[in-house]
């Protein structure tokens, strides 16, 4: 019986299914962190990525839910090297779970619970910057905050197709046909009277603008306090550098004296000792005095603390809070209520300020981080 | 190597391989190889098929195994499809060898696909019908929109295992006249099959064991009532195939989706033979790569390469049951003790010796992987392999058992309904209200709570009503419902 076979290579350039629902999927990724930004704002992995392009965000939306066994009772098959006894150890959940991700061979094990989408720090960012911005910004004599912006300012003959510049074509196309004494309203277009707008990237110049970024040290901001005015400061730190050119941040860290530091020891250094949160009130004003008039700069001063302040200081920061007011666009204030939060002394005492431009917020929990960023950074100008 | 001269010789490996391939007996249909880039390898392997539907889920299989390829750390050789002609992708940029060796896999694939009992119901055409399928699905994205056909696409593939492979032998299907044997398709074209009729009524052919089936008999079912008495519980007997009752009975479905539960149902009932005789299938495929490449005049270089990537491929692991390595293993075993029975075989089983192909031949046409371990796996082979099994304790992974028994019940119990939990349809009419009753035939592990409240949503969008699942959680009977808004979840 003769067998029957053949052998072929094709042109497959065309078969893109995998490339398309693969592009479908990351769209879904998008929608879903969309969702979750509060949880993902906050995630470790983020904010700790020491600078890693690539981020693992878990996403419960998108896993494949069906009926399934609890995989926490369930016997799995395995193989030995020919000395497996019971009791042997194959492997443990913190191994798997320390540092960045999975030991090697991990992927084999059982169990894994949730699916991790893989996103870009870029992607991200884009997407929790879609509606922040600079609130109550004027107009100042030194015109240094630069932001981009693309500009429809040119018509050309050639360009892409879905910039046709339709009205500039038609009238191209009459004024062609006028010439050759055409009367009636049946024109042809021709390929020479296609006209395409085109865009120019310019800098639309704002007003410049500073922010002072205050955080508590203290002994009684703790890892996780510590941690949730971190993540604070690193989306707004990467959302003003995305957006603005020139905007200026100064760091202050205060426990019961303040000082300005660098941005690296802003967000690494400990401190200690008790709090006095006038101090760092009491450095913006003399920073601002000194190099920032409030004549040419936009100037906004974000503090964050646990609020466990010093009580006999809690008038004289009332009293500084409403003098920065006097110089800045906006003075905002979070106040981290961690496990050791016994009701606010600061807080409390900020609510007798009444200024359109000072927004107290608490945070309870990492998921508050990204309301927290909404609240500050939402444009009130518009 | 030119392109040209680089077919003309794999042409002359492949007409070489399936003569000796036929030399060996292997029975298999004709052969249809080729080359294609590795997106092209993993974008079939994240489908199961070329022509299959579109739908993210594949999108994000596909991200995932190209990943690992770009990165390095799995490579798939080729993908064979269950076809006839059997159609066989090979990786463009495998070497000559590596190209045999795939071949060689890949024939022996086909001769089990060709042969083997579990595959007998399924459809050959298979690439074509997904196609169609594909297209159609394509169109209701059209006409009703993306969003709309992927909502519901979600939904079904979220309980698509829930079908029956065995219903052309259950009662029911004796009732309604054996589906698919008309014409393949079964109940897919308009998933209307049998309701209600009296006519086709035994189709089966009898058998010596009939008698059996009238131990399942309950009174009143044996014979076919008048629609009212029909009426009373619906179905009938539990229906394990979902799919196929919501189809039928699901109250509010536009015939697209009615179409769509019937694509995906075709679907899983082709590819379930495969997931089911998995460690049969690449033991099979591996058995024979081996002694064919034996036969082949390699050079030094090549024998080398060679077993360097039949070592990949066995590859024992610490974490799963490598189904090449196992399904390897047991059918040389079977062959040895059928070859050289001991003389208690000889004894006992009346086992002549000398007829170990011939036993290999019968196992691969008649076994599943289930019965395949239950029947060959022996204590010899399970200490030989150290094979055991292991659990969760704590925070840590253990080896739990190693007695050989309870290691084979063990692998058994995994393998049963392919690893999915059985559910049945007990009631679609609950509480007269037509809400879905599901249960779980408990095996003896909970079902994950979590993904239960998860998974009821999508089983209330297709059948459009109130849905509970009853089961058994740490030994005590609960029923999940979902109602639309929120899952309960009461002690029975």
């Amino acid at each position: 019986m003769a067998d029957k076979y053949t052998i072929t290579r094709e042109d497959w350039s065309l078969h893109r299914k995998g490339e398309i629902d693969r592009e479908r999927h990351r769209e879904k990724v998008k929608e879903a962190i969309k969702k979750n930004l509060a949880d993902v704002v906050s995630e470790e992995s983020i904010i700790l990525s020491d600078g890693r392009k690539v981020i693992k965000v878990p996403i419960r939306s998108l896993e494949e839910y069906h009926f399934r066994y609890n995989n926490a009772n369930r016997k799995y098959g395995g193989q030995g090297d020919g000395n497996a006894k019971e009791g042997d150890l194959l492997g443990s959940e913190q191994q798997k779970n320390d540092g960045q991700g999975k030991n090697p061979g991990a992927g084999e094990e059982p169990g894994v619970d949730y699916y991790e989408a893989e996103i870009t720090v870029d992607e991200l960012a884009q997407l929790i910057f879609e509606d922040l911005g600079l609130p109550n910004l004027q107009q100042k004599k030194k015109p240094e905050l630069a932001s981009e912006a693309l500009e429809f300012k040119d018509v050309r003959k050639t360009g892409i197709s879905g910039n046709i510049d339709r009205k500039r074509t038609i009238l191209e196309a009459m004024r062609r046909n006028a010439l050759k004494g055409e009367k009636n309203g049946s024109y042809d277009i021709t390929r020479d009277d296609l006209r395409f707008k085109t865009w120019d990237v310019t800098f639309k110049y704002e007003s410049s603008a500073v922010v002072l970024a205050m955080m508590d040290t203290s002994g009684s901001m703790g890892p996780w306090e510590k941690y949730i005015a971190r993540s604070f400061f690193f989306w707004m730190v990467r959302f003003l550098r995305t957006k603005y050119q020139n905007v200026q941040i100064v760091f202050l860290a205060h426990h019961v004296e303040a000082k300005e530091t660098t941005e690296e020891e802003f967000f690494t250094k400990g401190a200690s000792g008790g709090t006095r949160c006038s101090s760092v009130y009491q450095l913006a004003l003399e920073i601002i005095e000194e190099r920032y008039s409030p004549q040419d700069y936009n100037i906004y001063a974000f503090h964050f603390s646990d609020g466990d302040n010093l009580s006999s200081d809690n008038d004289q920061c009332v009293r500084l809070v409403q003098e920065l007011l006097k110089s800045c666009n906006l003075v905002g204030y979070g106040e981290i209520e961690g496990a050791y939060y016994y009701g606010s002394t600061l807080r409390n005492a900020y609510r007798k300020i009444e200024h359109e431009h000072f927004t107290s917020i608490g945070i309870k929990d990492k998921t508050d981080v990204y309301p927290a960023l909404k609240s500050f950074f939402h444009s009130r100008n518009d | 190597m030119q392109p040209h001269y680089e077919m003309e010789v794999l042409d002359r490996a492949i007409e070489k391989i399936v003569a000796i391939a036929r030399g060996f007996n292997l029975d298999f249909y004709d052969m249809y190889f080729e080359i294609c880039p590795a997106e092209i390898i993993y974008s079939f392997g994240a489908y199961g098929m070329p022509t299959r539907f579109s739908h993210w889920t594949f999108g994000k299989a596909y991200h995932k195994m190209k990943t690992q390829y770009d990165y390095n750390l799995s490579r798939i050789y080729e993908m064979v499809i269950n076809s006839d002609p059997c159609y066989a992708f090979l990786l463009e940029g495998n070497a000559l060898v590596q190209n045999k060796m795939v071949i060689a896999h890949v024939t022996a694939h086909n001769d089990f696909f060709k042969n083997n009992y579990y595959f007998q119901r399924t459809s050959r055409k298979m690439v074509e019908n997904m196609a169609t399928a594909a297209s159609r699905i394509r169109e209701y994205e059209f006409k009703y929109g993306r969003d709309k056909v992927e909502d519901f696409l979600d939904s079904v593939i979220a309980v698509q295992e829930h079908i029956d492979p065995q219903r052309h032998i259950s009662p029911a299907a004796v009732k309604q006249g054996a589906d698919g044997k008309s014409g393949g398709q079964g109940c897919s074209a308009g998933a209307r099959c049998g309701h209600g009729q009296c006519g086709l009524e035994n189709t089966r052919e009898s058998t010596p064991y009939d008698d059996l089936w009238d131990l399942d008999r309950t009174e009143g079912a044996g014979n076919c009532g008048g629609p009212g008495e029909q009426e009373k519980t619906l179905p009938r007997r539990p229906e394990k195939d979902l799919l196929l009752f919501m189809a039928e009975y699901a109250r509010d479905l536009e015939e697209w989706q009615r179409d769509i539960l019937s694509v995906l149902r075709e679907e899983m009932l082709y590819f379930w033979p495969q997931m089911q005789t998995k460690i049969m299938n690449e033991g099979w495929a591996s058995y024979w790569h081996l002694r064919i490449i034996r036969e082949l005049d390699l050079t030094a270089d090549e024998a080398i390469e060679f077993a360097k990537m039949h070592a990949g491929v066995v590859h024992p692991s610490r974490f799963t049951i490598n189904p090449y390595l196992l399904g390897l293993k047991m059918f040389e075993d079977i062959e040895k003790r059928w070859d050289q029975p001991t003389d208690e075989e000889r004894a006992r089983y009346n086992r002549p010796g000398n007829e170990g192909r011939k036993k290999i031949f019968e196992v691969r046409e008649t076994e599943n992987d289930l019965s395949f371990i239950r029947n060959y796996l022996t204590r010899e082979l399970v200490d030989e392999l150290d094979l055991y099994l292991y659990q969760k304790v704590g925070y840590e992974w253990k080896v739990v058992d190693k007695d050989w028994e309870k290691v084979r019940d063990g692998l058994i119990k995994n393998l049963y309904n392919c690893g999915y939990p059985y559910l049945t349809v007990q009631n679609g009419d609950f509480a007269k209200r037509g809400e879905l009753y599901l249960k779980h035939m408990h095996e003896g592990i909970d079902l994950d709570v979590f993904y239960v409240e998860k998974t009821l949503p999508h089983v209330f969008k297709i059948w459009g009503r109130p849905v509970h699942l009853e089961t058994v959680l740490d030994g005590k009977e609960a029923l999940f419902s979902y109602d639309g808004e929120t899952v309960g979840k009461k002690l029975l």
